[in-house]
C-alpha cells in the first residue's frame, strides 16, 4: 500500500498551486474568503482564466475541450482551489450537461452547446426539483406536449440555483403520464429567453438571493432540443445524478475551513485565555479533525477505486453524508469561535472602531446558515442512506 | 408535588400569548426586526401596557413576580412568538435597580429601556474578566449588548478600586452604534471614553452575577417556548407533506427523529424548570449548557425534516431556527457553562 501521490501527481498538484498562486485574482479570493455571495461576474471571470489554461471542462474527455485530467487530478485541483479560496465552478453547464451532452446527446447538440459552454457564451441552470418532486423526483409533473415540430411545456420547477443569471435551462419534463413514474420523463433543453418562463426569486433563511422558482406557461421548445430519447430521460437524469455526486464529498472546503477555525481561535481572546487553550473547544476541533483525516483518505480510496473501475461506486453515498456533516460542523464551530458577536447580520456590520468582527468573519453565522442546504441539496442525507440500504444490506 | 402554573401565571402567560399573537405576526415581525430599529416601539409599549415588567419585579419592590417561574411564564411565550423586544435588558436589570435603590417605576412603565453592557470582545459573557474602567466617568468598550438598539439606559460593568461596580449611562451621553442580528431584534456596541456615567452599585460582583442567571434563565424559558413551536411546525409538515406515494411522516426512519426530538425538548424544558425554581448558578448553568446544545439540535432537525422550504426566508421555520442556534452565544455558550459545571468537581 502507497497512500502518497506518485511523481507525477505531485508534479501536478505543485503546478496547480502555482497555478493558483498566479492567476487567482486577489479582490476574487477575498470574496469568496468572507463567504459572501459571488457574483455572475466573479465567476465568468474564474471560468475564463481557467479556460485560457484548458482547465475549465475537468471532467470532459480531450476530444471536446477537457484537459485529460482522471479523478485523482480532479481531486487534487479541487483541494487545492478551495484552499485557496477560488470561487467554485459553476456544476451546471460544466460538470452537469456537459457530460450529458457528450455520453447522450446527438453530433449536432455536442457542436453547438459544448464549446458555448466553455468559451461562457451561455450559463445553464438545472430543471429538476419542483415543488411536489424533491426526494422523490420522479413524482414530477412539468409537462411537455408534442405539437408538431416543437414541445409545449406548462408547470413548475424550483431550487433552480443561480437561475436569475441563466441562459438556458435543463429541464426533466413528463412526456407521458400513463406508465410508472420514472417512465414518460423526457430532457429538455429550454431557452430563458422563450416567452411564458418567469424567474421568482426565492430568499434564503440568510437573506440571501441563490435560488428560484421558474414557471412555464405555454412555453413552445423546437422539438430539436430534445437530449436522447423521447420519455427515456430518466437514464440521462441517473447519469447526471451520478456525476453530481463526484467531488461530493467537498474535502477541500473542509480543510480551508478547518485551518481557518485553528488559526481563528488561537488569536481569540476569552477572558485572558486563547480559545484553543479551551479544552473543550480543543477537544471539539479535534474530532472533527480527526473525522476530516479519515474522510481524506476515504475519499482517495474511492477516487482509486473510481479510477481502477471507470465510474464511482455507491461509497459516494457515505462520502456526501460524513463530507457534508463535516462541513456543517466546521461552519457551526467557525460561528462558535466568534462568541455573541457572530449575530451581526452579514453586509451591515457596523464599521470603524466599532467594527464587531474582521470583515472576512463577519459571513460566519450566515454560511452556517445557508449551508444547512448541504445536507438537504443533491440528493439529501436521508436519500443518501436509503440508496446505501438499497444497494448493501440486502433486506 | 405540583407542576401546574400558578393561576396568576397562568393568566399572564395567556393574555401575553395572546397579545403577541395579535402585535407579532409572523409577517409583520419578519418585516420589522430585520430593520432599523429592529423592533417594534409600540409593540413595546402595548407589551408595557399589559404589565408584564412587573413580572420582572418582586411585590416589596413594587412589582408582582420576580421569581424565576414569573421570567418562565413570560420568555417561555415571547419564544414562542419569537418577539424581538428588548425584555431580556428589563428582566436583567430589575433587580440590579432595586439593590440600588433606585426608582422602578420607568422601568415598570416601559418609558425607561434597559440593556445590560457586560460582554467585552476579549471577554464575552464573563464580567469579572473586563476591561472597563470606572471613576467618575467610564472608558472601555462593551459589545454585542443585546436590546442596546432600543435602550435609553445602559447597566454598564467596570472596575472601580479593584472591584466590579454597576454604573449607569444615558443612552444619549455614550457612542451607541446599533446593528441587527442575523436572528432578528437588535443588539450594539457601547463605545466609552471618559464616558457621563452614575455608579449605582460600587461592589456589585454577585449582584450582576444573579443578573446574569435570571437573564440565563429568561434564555432558557425562550428556547423551550421556540422548541415547542418548531416541534408542533415540523409534526404538521410531515403529516401534510407526500414523497414516494404517502406522507413522508409514515417513514420509520424519520418517526424515530421526531421523537429524539420530542425527548431532547422535554430534558431542556425540565433542566429549565429546574432552574427557575433554584435560582441556584449551578443549577442555571446546567440549564443553559444543556438547553444551547438541545435548542441547536431542534433548529437543524427541523430544517432538515422540512428540507428545502425550511430553508426559506417566506417560511417562518427558519427565523425559529436562527434564534434557536444564536441565542446560545448569549450569556454564556454552551461549553461556557460546561466548564462551569465541570470546574466544581475539581
Amino acid at each position: 500500500m502507497d497512500l502518497s501521490y506518485s511523481p507525477q501527481e505531485q508534479a501536478f498538484q505543485a503546478e496547480v498551486r502555482q497555478f493558483l498562486a498566479d492567476e487567482l485574482p486577489d479582490d476574487i479570493a477575498a470574496r469568496v474568503k468572507a463567504g459572501g455571495e459571488v457574483s455572475k461576474e466573479d465567476t465568468e471571470r474564474w471560468h475564463a482564466i481557467l479556460q485560457s489554461r484548458g482547465w475549465l471542462g475537468q471532467t470532459w474527455p480531450e476530444e471536446h475541450g477537457g484537459p485529460g485530467w482522471g479523478p485523482v487530478e480532479r481531486h487534487i485541483f479541487d483541494e487545492e482551489a478551495a484552499r485557496a479560496y477560488a470561487p467554485r465552478i459553476l456544476p451546471f453547464g460544466l460538470q452537469m450537461l456537459g457530460p450529458v451532452l457528450i455520453k447522450f446527446g446527438s453530433d449536432e447538440q455536442k457542436a453547438h452547446y459544448l464549446p458555448r459552454i466553455l468559451d461562457g457564451t451561455d450559463w445553464w441552470c438545472q430543471g429538476y426539483s419542483e415543488p411536489g418532486a424533491g426526494s422523490d423526483l420522479a413524482s414530477l409533473k412539468t409537462k411537455a406536449v408534442r405539437e408538431g415540430d416543437e414541445y409545449v411545456v406548462n408547470g413548475q420547477k424550483t431550487w433552480t440555483t443561480l437561475g436569475q443569471h441563466a441562459d438556458w435551462i435543463f429541464c426533466l419534463v413528463r412526456t407521458d403520464g400513463s406508465g410508472k413514474p420514472q417512465e414518460g420523463i423526457s430532457f429538455l433543453l429550454i431557452d430563458m429567453k422563450t416567452p411564458g418562463i418567469e424567474v421568482r426569486p426565492i430568499r434564503l433563511i440568510e437573506g440571501g438571493h441563490e435560488v428560484n422558482e421558474v414557471f412555464f406557461t405555454d412555453v413552445r421548445v423546437p422539438a430539436e432540443n430534445l437530449v436522447w430519447k423521447e420519455n427515456d430521460g430518466w437514464t440521462v437524469a441517473k447519469y447526471l445524478l451520478t456525476h453530481e455526486r463526484t467531488g461530493i464529498a467537498g474535502v477541500g472546503f473542509s480543510i480551508a475551513a478547518f485551518e481557518r477555525v485553528k488559526a481563528l481561535a488561537a488569536r481569540t481572546m476569552r477572558g485572558g485565555k486563547r480559545l484553543i487553550d479551551d479544552p473543550l473547544f480543543a477537544a471539539r476541533l479535534a474530532e472533527v479533525e480527526m473525522d476530516l483525516e479519515a474522510m481524506k483518505i476515504f475519499n482517495l480510496r474511492m477516487l482509486a477505486e473510481a479510477q481502477r473501475v471507470g465510474h464511482p461506486g455507491v461509497e459516494t453515498s457515505m462520502l456526501k453524508i460524513r463530507g457534508t456533516e463535516v462541513r456543517q460542523a466546521l461552519n457551526d464551530l467557525y460561528r462558535r469561535a466568534l462568541g455573541p458577536a457572530a449575530a451581526v447580520m452579514p453586509g451591515e456590520a457596523p464599521g470603524g472602531n466599532a467594527a464587531v468582527l474582521a470583515p472576512e468573519d463577519e459571513g460566519a453565522a450566515a454560511s452556517y446558515f445557508n449551508n444547512r442546504k448541504i445536507s438537504i441539496f443533491g440528493g439529501s442525507n436521508e436519500i443518501q442512506k436509503n440508496i446505501l440500504t438499497k444497494a448493501m444490506l440486502e433486506l | 408535588m405540583n407542576f401546574e402554573m400558578t393561576d396568576d401565571r397562568r393568566m399572564l402567560a395567556d393574555s401575553l400569548s395572546k397579545l403577541l399573537g395579535d402585535l407579532y405576526g409572523i409577517e409583520h415581525r419578519t418585516s420589522m426586526a430585520y430593520d432599523a430599529p429592529f423592533h417594534d416601539i409600540e409593540g413595546w409599549k402595548a407589551l408595557a401596557e399589559l404589565g408584564i415588567l412587573y413580572a420582572f419585579v418582586s411585590e416589596d419592590a413594587g412589582g408582582m413576580g420576580g421569581g424565576g417561574f414569573d421570567l418562565l411564564a413570560v420568555f417561555e411565550q415571547l419564544g414562542a412568538a419569537l418577539c424581538p423586544e428588548p425584555l431580556l435588558g428589563a428582566a436583567m436589570a430589575a433587580p440590579l435597580l432595586a439593590e440600588a435603590g433606585e426608582e422602578l417605576e420607568p422601568l415598570l412603565s416601559g418609558e425607561a429601556i434597559y440593556a445590560l453592557a457586560l460582554d467585552e470582545p476579549e471577554a464575552p459573557w464573563d464580567a469579572e474578566a473586563g476591561a472597563t474602567e470606572g471613576g467618575d466617568t467610564l472608558t472601555g468598550r462593551k459589545t454585542a449588548v443585546y436590546g442596546g438598539n432600543a435602550a435609553t439606559h445602559f447597566l454598564v460593568s467596570a472596575r472601580r478600586e479593584g472591584k466590579l461596580a454597576l454604573y449607569e449611562v444615558k443612552a444619549e451621553d455614550a457612542a451607541v452604534t446599533p446593528w441587527g442580528m442575523i436572528d432578528g431584534g437588535g443588539a450594539a456596541e457601547l463605545m466609552l471614553d471618559g464616558t457621563a456615567a452614575r455608579c449605582l452599585l460600587p461592589d456589585a460582583g454577585p449582584a450582576i452575577e444573579q443578573a446574569l442567571d435570571r437573564g440565563r434563565l429568561a434564555l432558557c424559558a425562550e428556547a423551550v417556548g421556540a422548541m415547542d413551536w418548531c416541534y408542533a411546525t415540523t409534526l404538521d409538515y410531515l403529516k401534510s407533506r407526500k414523497q414516494f406515494g404517502r406522507e413522508i411522516g409514515k417513514f420509520q426512519a424519520l418517526q424515530h427523529r421526531m421523537v429524539e426530538m420530542k425527548t431532547a425538548i422535554e430534558q431542556a424544558r425540565s433542566i429549565t424548570i429546574a432552574a427557575a425554581d433554584r435560582m441556584d448558578w449551578r443549577s442555571v448553568a446546567m440549564a443553559k449548557s444543556l438547553v444551547g446544545r438541545v435548542a441547536r439540535k431542534v433548529s437543524e432537525e427541523s430544517i432538515q425534516l422540512h428540507g428545502g422550504i425550511g430553508m426559506t426566508w417566506e417560511y417562518p421555520l427558519s427565523h425559529y431556527a436562527k434564534r434557536l442556534v444564536m441565542l446560545d452565544a448569549q450569556l454564556g455558550d454552551a461549553d461556557f457553562h460546561t466548564a462551569r459545571v465541570a470546574a466544581t468537581y475539581a
